[in-house]
């Protein structure tokens, strides 16, 4: 009992940056209409240069600013330099480019960095905090949750009640209507290119340090989990994202658990594909928004 | 290739022109040493996955980021179905046939159950979905490491050069025999449905599955049995993999390896089976020239070590990136425009259908067909929200 | 109503050629409005006319021609720069975004042109003028009917305080009654505002009663030119082109 109060409390943090991660790959849908198979590796390239900054200053805080800024940049680049001209390609150019940036970010990782595995520290304990004899969350888990859960708040007020958030909606529902209006339409695009991708990054910022380290292929499971929470989520949903990564990231820790950690990524396919036979709108989207 | 056979059309035709190519290519191992000739038999297994993955990509315009899962699975049932015909007391050809036999059926039944979950999603899910699939394998083989073998994978009996060729060849030119037989049969089967009105329906379920199924094409169907024929040339693959290295093991079939098979259909051009001979030459033979070039230049072990596979990874991304942003016909579209132009420099009429096989668009329409392209000229350059039936492009459409 | 002065520009098409890749669809079509006028295209299903309106609003690139917008050149003017300018077209299809409330709709209208207090007042001007979308504010584009959905269209484009308002076929689909409401609306707001106003329309009559000159396309040329009144009253022009 205490063991799953244990597993729960732990998946709800990990769920929560599945879920953040998630809410990255919803941004771009929305703004762009691609899955972007890229963003792990793009979020990896802004963690490696966090924890260069990191290295340098010796402030975690430092690293975490400049991870987030270097996802903004990173995001900015790619929609500029590459995405920007697959609309008018195959219609699998999104994804396929996305595929070759991925191998080309790794491997210029690899070679830069090597394939070792560089811890990250985290900025606060990660041994748990007993709660009446019973370990729970520890000081790193309620962070993150805490970290993520402002992140999340921030971006629904910034796209429900500010102006800005106001022609990001529209420039991704109509993008010719909203042109007519006067509104730059492909700036739009280009910024949700950049909040997605700082987004992204902070993620697997937070990511990381729980696990083995840094290493070229840190978030490619990262990237699977949250394309799974996305679609059980529905990608056009930030609310089904933040659901479905608590839910993804519970059901995961208890996998691991009670099953073995080489049980998870199986586990992950499975609710992948039971979601996807049963419910492909995903289980929080009212819309039927599978046939782009 | 006219002048072989020039009365011959249709499914008949096909199957000559495979028979020549397979002839042609076991000739030639004559003139390749023992590593070439290993070289070409891991190409023609390749072969056997990109052509499968190019017309699943090409024809239905579903996206597979797991082949290298599908040829796993191939592999496995075959060293499975081999290792048991060992047990039985068989060797030799039975066993092979058992082998095989055994590798079809196992890829036909993964393609399906694939296939039925494919055939409801569209671009980006199946894409991730398979993604999950290329991930989950090393995790499937250690859960049932008992039958699997784990991490360490399976190994079976190599099979010797049969006795009335001994004398003739060694074993490594034998392996490219069985290899390239393999790929004949597979491939010359693709391109013969390819040709056939499965592939036409295959193109009208690509182009707009709506307007596909009004018109009577039962959508689903076809891309449930393009998924299941993809599959099973990715498990046939598996298997001439399989017979030739004696072994199987989730570490060679790896997300990068599948990975590896979409950049050889895009860079060959997707839907071109000659095209994917040439991307599949080129996945097996660029990382061993990026080795052998990074072996001439004296650089620190540190380096170089950081350099091998990473060089070869980052050209194939740089490739991919590139094929698909400034010529999406990949190479098959590169050698179709230059014989677009050259006939129409002598010759008013345009190049016709039979050897086409390689001569394809992106979207696999042959140069013949020219109902794509002029419904492309007449949408309009400007961003409305994009249908998957705007995109329909031919590589000469690109060059404006 | 805040008292206003005219506010409309005048608009100068020249020698406009427009194709998507094939034939052209607009040979070379000219035209020209006086500040505050009403025009009204006419022209049968495929004459050009959307063809016409998107070229305007940039959309549509054109192969040739040129357009003024009062006096200056916009042609090489994006086409959020031109909105800015003052163009306003309302898309036909009754071309709301339909995930977004009739408030959002009237807002995203209004972004570019006014800040705080003003866009508020601008706001609650549309709302007086189209007195239905006043209670359906809160309700998501989706949710409004054919009428609700044109007017918010026009409010939305109104609200921006255009120069020159292009509507295309505000009439498709809407029952004869509303389209009455809808061209009595789109007449008054450009008669307060003294807006140029370019309508593209197949109902001759409605487009008629509230022009002050109408212009028939055909098959991407203009076949006649004249006032409002003379072509609907000239029965050999009517018989000709716009057949009845
Ligand atoms: N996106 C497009 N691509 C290709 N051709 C087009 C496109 N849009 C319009 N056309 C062609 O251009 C011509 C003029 O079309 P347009 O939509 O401008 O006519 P219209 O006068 O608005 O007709 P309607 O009254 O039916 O709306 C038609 O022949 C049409 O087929
Ligand atoms: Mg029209």
């Amino acid at each position: 009992m205490d063991h799953l109060l244990f597993l729960i409390a732990t998946g709800l943090a990990r769920g929560a940056i599945f879920a953040l991660f998630a809410l990255s790959l919803v941004l771009i849908w929305r703004a762009a209409r691609i899955i972007n198979f890229a963003q792990g590796a793009m979020a990896l390239v802004a963690t490696y240069a966090a924890f260069a900054v990191t290295g340098m200053t010796g402030s975690y805080w430092a690293g975490l600013g400049a991870g987030i800024l270097a996802g903004a940049a990173i995001g900015l680049g790619v929609e500029r330099g590459l995405m920007r001209f697959t609309r008018d390609s195959h219609p699998l150019a999104g994804i396929i480019v996305a595929i070759g940036l991925v191998m080309v970010l790794q491997a210029l990782l690899g070679i830069f960095f090597g394939q070792q595995h560089r811890p990250m520290h985290t900025p606060f304990s990660d041994s748990p905090l007993t709660v009446g004899g019973v370990p729970l969350l520890s000081p790193y888990d309620i962070f993150v949750l805490v970290v993520a859960l402002a992140v999340m708040g921030g971006l629904a007020l910034l796209f429900n009640r500010t102006s800005m958030g106001l022609q990001l909606r529209a420039s991704a529902f109509s993008p010719e209507v909203s042109r007519v209006l006067g509104v730059r339409v492909s700036l739009m695009v280009t910024v949700g290119w950049m909040l997605s991708a700082a987004v992204a990054a902070l993620a697997a910022m937070l990511l990381v340090p729980t696990e083995l380290g840094l290493n070229p292929h840190s978030t490619d499971v990262l990237f699977v989990y949250a394309f799974t929470v996305a679609v059980v989520g529905g990608l056009d949903s930030p609310v089904g994202a933040l659901l479905g990564g608590l839910v993804v990231g519970v059901a995961m820790t208890l996998v691991t658990g009670y099953l073995g950690a080489t049980f998870a990524p199986i586990g992950v396919l499975v609710l992948l594909v039971v979601v996807l036979l049963v419910k492909p709108g995903g289980i929080f989207s009212m819309r039927e928004a599978r046939s782009a | 290739m006219n002048r072989i056979a020039p009365s011959l059309t249709g499914a008949p035709r096909t199957i000559v022109m495979g028979a020549v190519l397979t002839v042609v290519a076991i000739a030639a191992t004559f003139g390749l040493d023992p590593y070439r000739n290993f070289q070409l038999a891991t190409i023609v297994a390749y072969f056997c996955a990109v052509a499968g993955l190019t017309l699943l990509v090409g024809l239905t315009g579903q996206l597979s980021l797991g082949h290298a899962a599908l040829m796993a699975v191939g592999g496995y049932a075959y060293a499975l179905t081999a290792s048991l015909a060992t047990d039985m007391g068989l060797d030799g050809l039975p066993r092979f046939l058992l082998g095989m036999a055994g590798a079809i059926a196992a890829s036909t039944l993964h393609g399906l159950l694939l296939g039925l979950a494919g055939a409801r999603l569209h671009g980006p899910y199946l894409a991730g979905l398979t993604l999950g699939i290329a991930i989950a394998l090393p995790a499937v083989t250690a859960q049932f490491s008992g039958v699997l073998g784990g991490d360490q994978g399976l190994r079976i009996d190599r099979d010797d050069v049969p006795a009335v060729l001994s004398r003739l060849i060694v074993v490594e030119q034998w392996q490219a025999w069985v290899a390239i037989m393999i790929a004949g049969v597979v491939v010359t089967g693709l391109a013969a449905v390819r040709r056939s009105s499965l592939g036409l329906r295959m193109r009208a379920v690509r182009d707009d599955e709506t307007a596909a199924r009004l018109s009577g094409v039962p959508a689903g169907r076809v891309k449930v049995v393009a998924f299941t024929l993809s599959s099973v040339a990715a498990g046939a693959g598996g298997a001439a993999l399989c017979f030739v290295t004696q072994s199987v093991s989730p570490g060679a079939y790896t997300l990068a390896f599948s990975l590896l098979l979409v950049v050889a259909a895009v860079v060959g051009g997707l839907g071109s089976i000659g095209g994917a001979a040439l991307g599949a030459a080129l996945i097996v033979m660029l990382p061993w020239l990026v080795a052998t070039l990074t072996d001439l230049v004296d650089m620190p072990a540190e380096l170089e070590q950081r350099l091998s596979g990473n060089l070869g990874l980052l050209v194939f991304g740089a490739l991919l990136i590139i094929v698909m942003l400034a010529r999406p016909g990949g190479l098959a579209g590169l050698r179709r425009g230059r014989r677009t132009r050259r006939t129409s420099a002598e010759d008013p009429t345009p190049p016709s259908g039979p050897d086409a096989v390689a001569a394809t668009s992106p979207t696999g329409a042959t140069a013949a067909d020219p109902a794509p392209a002029s419904a492309l000229r007449e949408m309009p350059a400007n961003d409305q929200p994009r249908t998957p039936q705007t995109v329909l492009q031919s590589p000469t459409e690109r060059e404006r | 109503m805040s008292q206003r002065t005219a506010t409309g520009v005048s608009l100068d098409i020249a020698g406009l050629t427009v194709g998507y890749g094939g034939e052209p669809v607009l040979h070379g079509v000219g035209l020209t409005l006086r500040p505050g006028e009403v025009v009204a295209v006419l022209g049968a299903n495929g004459a050009g006319k959307t063809t016409l309106l998107r070229t305007l609003a940039g959309l549509v690139r054109p192969t040739a021609g040129s357009i003024e917008l009062g006096g200056a050149d916009i042609l090489t003017l994006r086409t959020e720069d031109r909105a800015r300018r003052g163009l306003a077209l309302v898309p036909d299809g009754q071309s709301v975004v339909a995930e977004l409330t009739v408030d959002e709709n009237l807002r995203l209208g209004a972004l570019w042109r006014h800040r705080g207090a003003a866009r508020e007042r601008a706001i609650a001007e549309i709302y007086d003028l189209f007195e239905p979308l006043a209670r359906r504010r809160s309700s998501a584009g989706h949710q409004l009917s054919g009428g609700e959905r044109q007017m918010l269209a026009i409010g939305r484009a109104l609200v921006a305080e255009p120069a020159l308002l292009a509507v295309d076929e505000p009439s498709l689909g809407l029952a004869p009654l509303i389209v009455g409401d809808v061209m009595t609306a789109l007449r008054d707001a450009a008669a307060s505002r003294g807006l140029t106003v370019l309508l593209a329309e197949q109902n001759v009559t409605s487009a008629l009663s509230i022009a002050d000159r109408g212009v028939v396309l055909s098959l991407g040329t203009v076949v006649a030119d004249a006032p409002a009144d003379l072509l609907a009253s000239d029965a050999d022009l009517r018989h000709a082109y716009l057949g009845f």
